[in-house]
């Protein structure tokens, strides 16, 4: 096969690149240059600096492959650090990974690719792939806690049959020990956990330069008090507790979370901890990783948030929108978010949330 | 495997092989006051006079450099400098289709607020303005440090009319630098004819060693220096000399310009047969450049539609190695800046390839290029310019 191997210069992909040379593939290296600004690439860790492009660059030589740049800026720009200020602007809470594997890396890459005559694209995430009665089925990795399957499941069935994950049977540690074995330089580098196009990891600074700030009140939902005043509904997040700079305290002595954010009329409005909890869940957006919704009334386990626990939960409704219902109530379901539905470890699709209720 | 990159570098040649050779056992610093020292010094300076002959300067005109960028690096931030002694002068003229190696340092000293930096347009042809230029010496002369005119460009391989531009700005009084790294053994250089104050040369674009170059300071003219140190090559240029390299550089030269003429009809010949050869295999290719006053070895194309680092990935797949002609950072493809100061759109200048020969390249090099080209367009547009198309992902 011909495959695209998308190179970001940590370790995960690298080890990814090297099992498909092993497996005798027809391997190209791609490292996909995204965050930018005019000056160059934005200073960052695990991804998207001069560095890592370096770093991947050796990679590729250590593996005897052909490495090449593709400059994928404008469309990251667009699609993903444009709408994530803009979701966050609307009062939503969004996932640039999410989105970066939607409209770029398993979007626009994997077509570029295949027009350019690769048959798939390998990439180092955590998650495993498995023929099910002849279609490819997204599964969790054997790593829990590396998973990545909740930023996977937007992928289409038609995505997903050109995709290709070598790291889903492996842990991280086991990851590491092979970069080493390999003679992989990277073997060491740190995790990346933060969002690649914010350099210093402070995410309400750089949103703050994004986002035009706009004055509004900080309401208590249980008495309809105003309570303080506020510079700006994007720095709120359903659920949210610290930074609310409330001078007194709740009259029954409780600690008040964010309940809602109303950015039209910048709003924010707080309360008890016990008014948070919800168990039915709105999305749009859906996709069905699967190849096909699930049934009405399907017993099914979602996740609400990338390192978020699998909850039991029933299907309401399952076309283009999604509704589910949870056996059991839970906390701050944040809007943005993605919501992802799995048969057990397997994944059937997921949608956006849009909203929550009790 | 075609090698179509011989403007990036090309092969070293044999006799320079054999030199080098002989010559890198040799323990031998020419600045050493004992016999090895000595021996090399004598050889160092032979090969200056060996230099200086073949473009016919004084010896003590040539100056060893680590090649054509540290060049025109000297060249521009030095006589800047230098040349601000005396009197203000803070405008810089360059064309606007310089090599980087020009450009940034230009640019470097703007930024710094050392200097005005403006640009002499260039026609479609990348041909530059010689009304503009004249004009500006007309009613600037005195505010001007330097103007830089490369001799031909590394891209679209026009070349450019160095020699009007020399009298012109000797008129005024204007020194004159050019960056001659593609010309030097593609075209004729006798810089008695063409009497620039400064000239800048790569080892490793003639067949010498790579990390090899000199500049050409005419008697008089004053840089300051950018490196210091031991005091070598007169004040100019720290660092010990590189005896060998020197030596192998000065046999590059001297047999790059006895071969030019030679050389210069051979690649013309193949050069046109490959851009023959490719308007048959597709017809919509754009010739970029001069199509008569161009480097003998370069063949630019604009293929709109195709980007151009699909190309050359697809082209490497099948063993034909390119170049997209425009530069990179942090291996990123820029649109080329020479292609936008010709006029063209970032889009358009983004589809471009660069085919550049060399002593070793022949017909078979162009047969293995057309053979594979029009699948490997037809497939580049395909896949649609990756920057600009927006293919928004399924909802």
């Amino acid at each position: 096969m011909k495959v695209l191997t998308a190179l970001s210069g940590g370790v995960d992909s690298a080890v990814a690149a090297a099992r498909m040379v092993e497996q005798g593939h027809d391997v190209t290296a791609v490292h996909l240059a995204l965050a930018r600004t005019h000056e160059g690439q934005v200073g960052s860790r695990g991804c998207c600096t001069p560095a890592d492009a370096r770093d991947a660059k050796r990679v590729a030589d250590v593996l005897g492959i052909p490495y090449y740049v593709w400059d994928f800026s404008e469309r990251f720009k667009d699609d993903v650090m444009d709408n994530f200020v803009n979701e966050y602007a609307a009062g939503n809470t969004p996932n640039p990974c999410v989105r970066c594997n939607e409209s770029i890396k398993f979007a626009a890459v994997l077509e570029r690719g295949l027009a350019l005559g690769f048959d798939a694209i390998a990439t180092g995430h955590h998650a495993q792939l498995k023929e099910v009665n002849g279609s490819k089925q997204l599964y969790r990795s054997i790593d829990v806690a590396k998973d990545q399957s909740y930023v996977l499941s937007v992928l289409t069935a038609q995505q997903l049959a050109h995709s290709l994950f070598p790291l889903g049977d492996v842990t991280k540690a086991e990851v590491r020990a092979e970069a080493a074995a390999k003679g992989l330089l990277v073997a060491e580098k740190p995790e990346s956990y933060d969002i690649c196009f914010i350099p210093d990891n402070d995410t309400a600074g750089w949103l703050n330069k994004q986002i035009q700030p706009k004055v509004g009140k900080v309401i208590d939902a249980v008495t309809g008090n105003e309570l303080t005043e506020h510079d700006g509904a994007h720095q709120f997040t359903v659920g949210q507790r610290r930074g609310l700079h409330l001078d007194r305290p709740a009259p029954d002595g409780q600690p008040r979370y964010v309940l809602n954010v109303d950015t039209k009329t910048q709003t924010v409005f707080v309360g008890p901890e016990t008014l948070l909890s919800v168990t039915k869940i709105f999305a749009d957006r859906s996709k069905w990783t699967s190849g096909s919704a699930p049934e009405v009334g399907t017993a099914v386990m979602v996740q609400l948030r990338a390192h978020g626990e699998p909850l039991a939960a029933r299907v309401v409704k399952a076309d283009e929108e999604i509704e589910v219902e949870l056996d059991q109530s839970t906390r701050s379901v944040a809007p943005g978010q993605t919501l992802a539905i799995y048969d057990e470890d397997r994944v059937i699709g997921s949608g956006t949330i849009t909203r929550s209720s009790r | 495997m075609a090698y179509l990159d011989h403007a990036a570098t090309t092969n070293l040649l044999p006799e320079v092989k054999s030199l080098l050779v002989e010559q890198l056992g040799v323990a031998a610093n020419p600045s050493s006051l004992h016999e090895s020292g000595r021996k090399a010094r004598q050889q160092v300076e032979e090969a200056r006079e060996r230099i200086a002959k073949a473009i016919n300067v004084r010896a003590a005109e040539i100056f060893f450099t680590a090649g054509g960028t540290e060049s025109d690096n000297i060249a521009i931030k030095g006589l800047h400098w230098a040349r601000q002694r005396d009197a203000k002068r803070p405008l810089i003229l360059v064309s606007a289709v310089e090599h980087h190696a020009v450009l940034d340092p230009a640019k470097w000293l703007a930024d710094r607020g050392e200097a005005t930096l403006e640009f002499i347009p260039v026609d479609q042809l990348g041909r530059i303005d010689m009304k503009w230029l004249d004009a500006k010496l007309a009613i600037a002369a005195d505010q001007i440090s330097l103007i830089s005119v490369m001799w031909a460009n590394n891209e679209v391989g026009t070349v450019q009319p160095i020699a009007e531009v020399v009298e012109l700005a000797a008129r005024y009084h204007v020194p004159v630098h050019t960056d001659a790294v593609q010309a030097l053994g593609t075209l004729p250089i006798d810089l008695t004819l063409i009497p620039v104050a400064a000239f800048a040369a790569s080892g490793h674009k003639i067949g010498a060693l790579h990390g090899t170059g000199f500049l050409m300071l005419r008697t008089g003219v004053k840089v300051e220096p950018l490196q210091h140190g031991g005091n070598q090559e007169r004040d100019v240029r720290s660092g010990t000399i590189n005896a060998a390299g020197a030596q192998a550089l000065a046999l590059a030269v001297e047999l790059a310009v006895a071969r030019q003429a030679a050389h210069a009809q051979r690649m013309s010949q193949l050069r046109n047969e490959l851009v023959t050869q490719v308007k048959v295999a597709v017809p919509e290719a754009v010739y970029n450049g001069d199509p008569e006053d161009r480097l003998p070895g370069n063949a630019h194309f604009s293929f709109f539609g195709a980007e151009g680092d699909a190309m050359l990935m697809l082209l490497d797949a099948h063993g034909v190695q390119v170049s997209t002609g425009s530069a990179c950072s942090a291996g990123i493809a820029q649109p080329s800046h020479v292609l936008i100061a010709m006029g063209m759109d970032s889009v358009k200048a983004k589809s471009s390839l660069r085919f550049s020969l060399g002593s070793t390249s022949s017909s078979a090099d162009i047969a293995k290029l057309v053979a594979v080209l029009p699948d490997v367009v037809a497939r580049a547009k395909s896949a649609g310019m990756a920057s600009e198309t927006k293919v928004k992902a399924q909802v």
